[in-house]
């Protein structure tokens, strides 16, 4: 992991080495990716400000991990890789319910509900946002 | 012929994990299967935002008993490498030591559970027998059984004494030992091949494609092990991943069995190398940045994510377990067998929902 000082010369601050991505480039890189060898480990999805998330990809190949960092919108559905990669269905489902994102194509939808029940109107993980997104597909 | 549709799940009574399974079912041939989950989802990756995250180790090791040390371990050497903290070899090593016996009782729980599944009783009390003898160790040397609570940040929390380390050895002969008589049962017998030779297949292909991991993986012939990346000690000690190439129900099962000798083993090495000095040190500060780790649960990889702020409470905490990624693939091996077979295959990866559902 590469490592980079802040202005506080004592402390030291980690930082995973991820490639920024656009949204529209995404699959194109995703099917690049599969092209090559690489298998899809997961995605993260990390709460960053009122307005947007950061949707982290991990793929692997021989033991080789990389990472892609795509900066998504809150309020524009995310272009799902579930049609690329079958394996990213159920954490695309799970990002949908605990963060409110969409993701648009989704193969298999749960529709904002794999693990939610119907009465819960607050998306649990999001710091900065509380009201729950119904999914596209309704 | 016509469709129908059965649920399989989430109470069954060959499976002690509440998943939920749609089988479409043509003349008692499943043609296709859509997982459910949610029944018992508890959200402890949010915990971070409340927890201190040197709290936090008690708190990944409940995502799931049976691999609980080694999710404590995940979670630490992940903190470890953000924060730069160098962790004495002995606690390395004594890390190598209870991740494997945990390695060991998570198979034979398993082999004991997956001949229940299709009627061996007397195989599964004789495997839960040897089993109890990891357990006694895990007692006697942490004071727990299950959830063995040794991993602190930069090292571990107990230590192994000469007299332990002598009987630790002596038990796991006696498991070695009782563990052979039992194989030709394992892998010959014929109730068990029967149930198992050719059923619920996973291609080679098919289980990379679907982010297989673990034995599901290695199953299917792809040679892949977390341990290859030598995390704690593993770099000192002799290893080579186990893989069968059939990619069916016998095969995740030989895997697992071999995987249960070979654990023993690096036991074995590890005690016999075991260096001396300190089991851990001293942390200072609260992580910031992000951090990535990976290690071999008994059930396959597992990824931990971690950002930190700077304060005590994490930013996010993001736990991918093995069995939540051998699910795609699960739903892929499940068609074209029959509606009977459905529990043994869905054990053949042995699921975890616990892991699955943190």
């Amino acid at each position: 992991m590469a490592e980079a000082q802040t202005k506080d010369k004592e402390k030291i601050v980690g930082i995973l080495p991820a490639t920024d991505i656009a949204g529209d480039a995404l699959k194109g890189e995703v099917l690049k990716l599969k092209a090559d060898g690489y298998r899809f480990v997961t995605m993260t999805c990390v709460d960053l400000d009122e307005d947007h998330v950061d949707l982290i990809y991990a793929f692997d190949r021989d033991l080789e991990m990389v990472h892609y960092r795509l900066k998504q919108p809150k309020a524009q559905p995310a272009l799902s890789i579930s049609d690329i990669l079958f394996a990213a269905f159920l954490v695309e489902n799970e990002i949908q319910d605990q963060f409110g994102i969409c993701f648009e194509g989704l193969v298999l939808n749960f529709e904002n509900y794999l693990y939610l029940e119907k009465e819960v109107a607050r998306t649990p993980f999001c710091k900065y946002s509380v009201i729950r997104k119904e999914s596209e597909a309704q | 012929m016509a469709k129908t549709i059965i649920p399989f799940g989430p109470q069954h009574p060959v499976l002690p994990e509440p998943i939920h399974l749609s089988l479409t079912v043509e003349d008692e041939i499943v043609t296709q299967a859509v997982p459910a989950l949610g029944y018992v989802h508890r959200g402890l990756e949010k915990l971070c935002d409340i927890r201190d995250y040197h709290h936090m180790i008690q708190v990944v090791e409940r995502v799931c008993g049976i691999c609980s040390k080694i999710h404590a371990m995940c979670y630490c050497q992940c903190l470890e490498e953000m924060m730069k903290i160098e962790v004495p070899p002995r606690a390395k090593y004594l890390r190598v030591i209870w991740s494997e016996l945990h390695r060991v009782h998570s198979h034979l729980l398993w082999l004991g559970l997956f001949a229940d599944a299709f009627g061996f009783e007397a195989l599964f009390y004789q495997l839960w027998k040897i089993r109890e003898r990891v357990m006694d160790i895990n007692e006697a040397t942490t004071g727990n059984r299950v959830i063995v609570a040794v991993n602190v940040m930069g090292g571990v929390r107990n230590d192994l004494s000469p007299e332990q380390i002598r009987w630790i050895l002596s038990e796991l002969e006696l498991v070695e030992s009782e563990l052979k008589a039992l194989e030709s049962t394992i892998l010959d017998d014929y109730t068990v091949k029967a149930r198992t030779v050719g059923i619920g297949v996973l291609t080679k292909e098919q289980a990379y494609e679907l982010g297989a991991a673990g034995p599901t993986l290695r199953g299917s012939g792809v040679a892949q092990d977390m341990r290859q990346l030598k995390f704690a000690a593993f770099g000192d000690l002799e290893f080579e991943p186990i893989v069968e190439y059939e990619g069916d129900s016998y095969a995740r099962g030989k895997v697992r069995y071999r995987e249960t000798h070979q654990s023993i083993d690096l036991v074995r090495q590890a005690l016999h190398k075991l260096p001396e000095g300190p089991i851990n040190v001293k942390v200072k500060g609260n992580p910031e940045g992000e951090g990535v780790a990976r290690v071999e649960q008994p059930r396959g990889e597992l990824y931990y994510y971690i950002k930190g702020n700077g304060t005590k409470y994490l930013e996010r905490l993001r736990i991918r377990t093995p069995t939540f990624a051998n699910i795609p693939p699960l739903a892929a091996m499940l068609p074209g067998i029959e509606l009977a077979d459905v529990p043994v295959v869905v054990l053949s990866i042995d699921p975890c929902i616990s892991c699955t559902e943190r």
